[in-house]
């Protein structure tokens, strides 16, 4: 089962290589992983996408937590968060088929930030669902080249993350 | 009031503040300017050892025998590279270890420069916590918390790399007086509902079973143990790593459970209908087959560490914190309750167990067993009303001293548990000596560890430590052997040392030790006696038997209960019709 981590850690040099290190060192594989400074500076929070069954998940946070460096850790609710990624698209968009790439961007109420002789690049912003939705489609046109963020997200409402 | 000084000196004084007295250590390039403020330090003695990781396994032999941590200092590079076993090592068994090691300065940090080694990268996963220090200023702050995160909660090693700009630098020292740490809030009071449940469950059980480990030694807890057995009259097994977590001539005191453990002590724990567990980890050389591991039984398991709950057996009434306080917490509540003791039936299935399977090795004819060796240790030590310290090697020499060496008290057994870290009892016993300068300290080795780190002697020696290494020279690596015989098919490979290579009388006395040989069971009191009475560090080379194997010894991945060796007998299981039993059963 796909679990999103929330983990608040304290922004100092080598925390995250503590925290990744952890999980390859226990087996877990991470799917996605997202860093940033949150509204204190003094603090990151890393959002962790990580398929686990409960039990060993359950061990990885307890082991989590013995970090002298991480505050705090929050399995999210799906039901009970909201999520987004970014991802940059270079897609194949000769000029006869540019229009029908502008067409889809649009759909996906997604922008085109540079434009090329026969590629233009995409950024879009939404879940996960969504952004792998529109993958689908743009791969019928040729995706050069694709990064992304990894999933960042919070509890809803007033809830803490 | 703040004082402007240098890094290295401010090191120093901090551990000063920490009250640190001995240390243990190794110079090099980086940090000569923390051994030139050294120097100056009257009051910290340094023990200069031969190697790194004799360092190493020193201050964790000194943090075991005296509860203090064990403070050691080497150069970057290789000299910090070379205790990474050590660190590994107090990492596994829970040893309150604070490692300096010198660093590149912070401006060629990442060039490869000479003796550069990313020594915190590479003890990550084996430390409590690590730093590297990038300004001097930091330094008073992270030796108070590195002192503090070694010592509390779960204690375990914590490593400082200190470029040596950073020693050079200066710093405005005050030494704090607390630490900021956020992320870092261990549990010592137990929940009381939690409490309350395990109360109610040993009030209740007839076959209760009180399995204890190297967490009663860290809170030293022993007392409330021994409060809490009597009180309820609770059979007792001490793991390795509890080893004088118990009174062993008490009468409630059963073994060693596991792999080498007593058949008695491994049927009890079959047989247990609730078994408590007391800083331990249910290790698999203790539990064997996981799932026939106390399967009759209810589980409390009172730990400080949460991740150790539910990680390898499922527990029913969890008690995260300190053992001292949560042991102690259930005296009261079981003494509130005026409970009684019920295991009156079940102590006699064990007595009888006891009788019928004792721990035992055959009589001599010429040639000296191991297992009296370690004995007459014991009775020697008794004799001339000396406190006997005894520490390990790792293998048979290791499981024959559990099995026989009949310990009163913590702290005064000092092995490797979790690690199994051949060649670390010699260096140990130099620091436990160092600690406790009164006691008697005897490492009980093999020929093959004791090798590992031989150069010590000049340790021990120099430093007037009169350690005494008593070689169980079996002429192999005694376990590989056994493994090797027991389930490769007698294949020796590679596990043959020549039993008088080197001649270990004469490598004592090339360092100016004592060294004494016993060939005969004869020669052995002999010995024993005249190393213990030597004024300095002895070693007593002790030819024995070759090929005795450790027993009984349950076989790797099997279930606790089916054990090889020792007097024949049969599965627990298969017991069932015991009359005894049946009283306990009804």
């Amino acid at each position: 089962m796909q679990h999103t981590l929330s983990v608040l850690v304290e922004n100092k040099p080598g925390v995250l290589t503590r925290v990744t290190a952890l999980f390859s060192r226990r087996g877990f594989n991470i799917d996605s992983l997202a860093v940033g400074v949150t509204e204190d500076p003094t603090l990151s929070r890393i959002t962790m996408v990580v398929s686990a069954a409960d039990v060993p998940l359950e061990q990885i946070t307890k082991q989590l937590h013995k970090l002298v460096n991480v505050l705090k850790i929050n399995d999210l609710d799906p039901a009970e968060m909201v999520d987004r990624e970014l991802v940059l698209f270079k897609v194949n968009a000769p000029p006869d088929r540019r229009h029908e790439v502008i067409e889809v961007t649009n759909v996906f109420r997604a922008k085109i930030i540079d434009v090329g002789k026969n590629s233009l690049t995409i950024e879009a912003t939404g879940t996960s669902e969504k952004l792998a939705a529109m993958e689908d489609l743009l791969r019928a046109y040729g995706i050069k080249e694709m990064a992304r963020t990894g999933r960042i997200a919070l509890a809803r409402g007033s809830r803490e993350s | 009031m703040t004082q402007r000084i240098t890094g290295a000196e401010a090191l120093v004084k901090a551990l000063q503040a920490e009250g640190v007295d001995i240390m243990f250590g190794y110079p090099g390039g980086v940090v000569l300017p923390i051994y030139d403020a050294l120097y100056d330090a009257e009051d910290i003695k340094h023990v200069l050892v031969r190697h790194e990781q004799g360092a190493i396994h020193a201050a964790d032999g000194y943090a075991r025998a005296t509860g203090r941590p064990g403070v050691a200092l080497v150069t970057s590079g290789p000299g910090a590279t070379n205790t990474v076993t050590g660190i590994a090592n107090a990492y596994m068994d829970s040893i309150p270890l604070v490692v300096f090691t010198g660093q590149v300065a912070t401006s060629v940090i990442g060039t490869d420069a000479f003796q550069e080694s990313d020594i915190t990268g590479i003890t990550m996963p084996i430390t409590k916590h690590n730093y590297l220090v990038k300004d001097a200023a930091e330094l008073p702050e992270v030796i108070k918390e590195a002192f503090h995160i070694a010592t509390t909660g779960r204690p375990g090693p914590v490593l400082i790399d200190v470029p040596v700009d950073v020693s050079k630098g200066e710093v405005d020292f005050a030494y704090p007086e607390t630490v900021n740490l956020p992320g870092y809030k261990p549990t010592y009071r137990g929940h009381a509902k939690q409490i309350k449940q395990a109360s109610n469950l040993i009030a209740k059980a007839r076959k209760p079973l009180l399995y204890v480990g190297g967490g009663v030694i860290a809170s030293g807890a022993a007392r409330e143990v021994k409060e809490l057995a009597e009180l309820m009259q609770l059979p007792v097994t001490c793991t390795l790593m509890g080893k004088g977590a118990f009174p062993e001539d008490h009468h409630l005191f059963i073994g060693m459970p596991g792999m080498h453990g007593a058949k008695y002590t491994n049927y009890s724990i079959t047989e247990t209908d609730l078994l408590i567990g007391v800083g331990v980890r249910f290790d698999d050389r203790v539990t064997g087959k996981l799932s026939a591991f106390a399967s009759k039984a209810k589980v409390i398991h009172v730990d400080i560490d949460p991740a150790e709950i539910g990680k390898n057996k499922p527990v029913d009434v969890p008690i995260v914190g300190d053992a001292r306080h949560i042991v102690a917490a259930l005296v009261e509540e079981l003494r509130k309750m005026d409970a009684a003791p019920r295991t009156d039936a079940w102590m006699r299935a064990i007595d009888d167990w006891r009788n019928r399977f004792p721990l035992h090795y055959s009589g001599e004819t010429g040639t000296i067993m191991p297992q009296r060796v370690v004995q007459r240790i014991d009775a020697i030590a008794n004799e001339m009303g000396r406190e006997l310290i005894v520490c390990t090697e790792v293998g048979q020499n290791q499981m024959w001293a559990m099995q026989f060496h009949t310990c009163r008290s913590p702290r005064t057994w000092v092995s490797s548990g979790g690690l199994g870290t051949m060649g670390f009892g010699f260096p140990a016993s130099i620091g436990a000596q160092a600690g406790r300068p009164d006691a008697l300290v005897v490492d009980i080795a093999g020929d093959g560890s004791f090798q590992m780190v031989s150069q010590e002697l000049a340790t021990a020696k120099v430093h007037d430590l009169p350690v005494k290494v008593v070689i169980l020279n079996n002429g192999y690596l005694g376990m590989v052997r056994q493994w090797q015989e027991l389930f490769y098919g007698k294949r020796y490979s590679q596990s043959v040392l020549p039993q008088d290579c080197p001649d270990f009388v004469k490598l004592a006395e090339a360092y100016g030790c004592f060294g004494v040989r016993a060939e005969k069971p004869e020669d052995v009191d002999q010995a024993l006696a005249a190393a213990f009475a030597y004024d300095g560090p002895a070693v007593v080379d002790c030819r024995v038997e070759a090929e005795e194997c450790v027993f009984p010894m349950v076989a790797p991945g099997g279930s606790i209960d089916e054990m090889l060796g020792g007097i024949p007998g049969c599965p627990v299981s298969e017991m069932l019709d015991d009359e005894l039993l049946e009283e306990v059963w009804e």
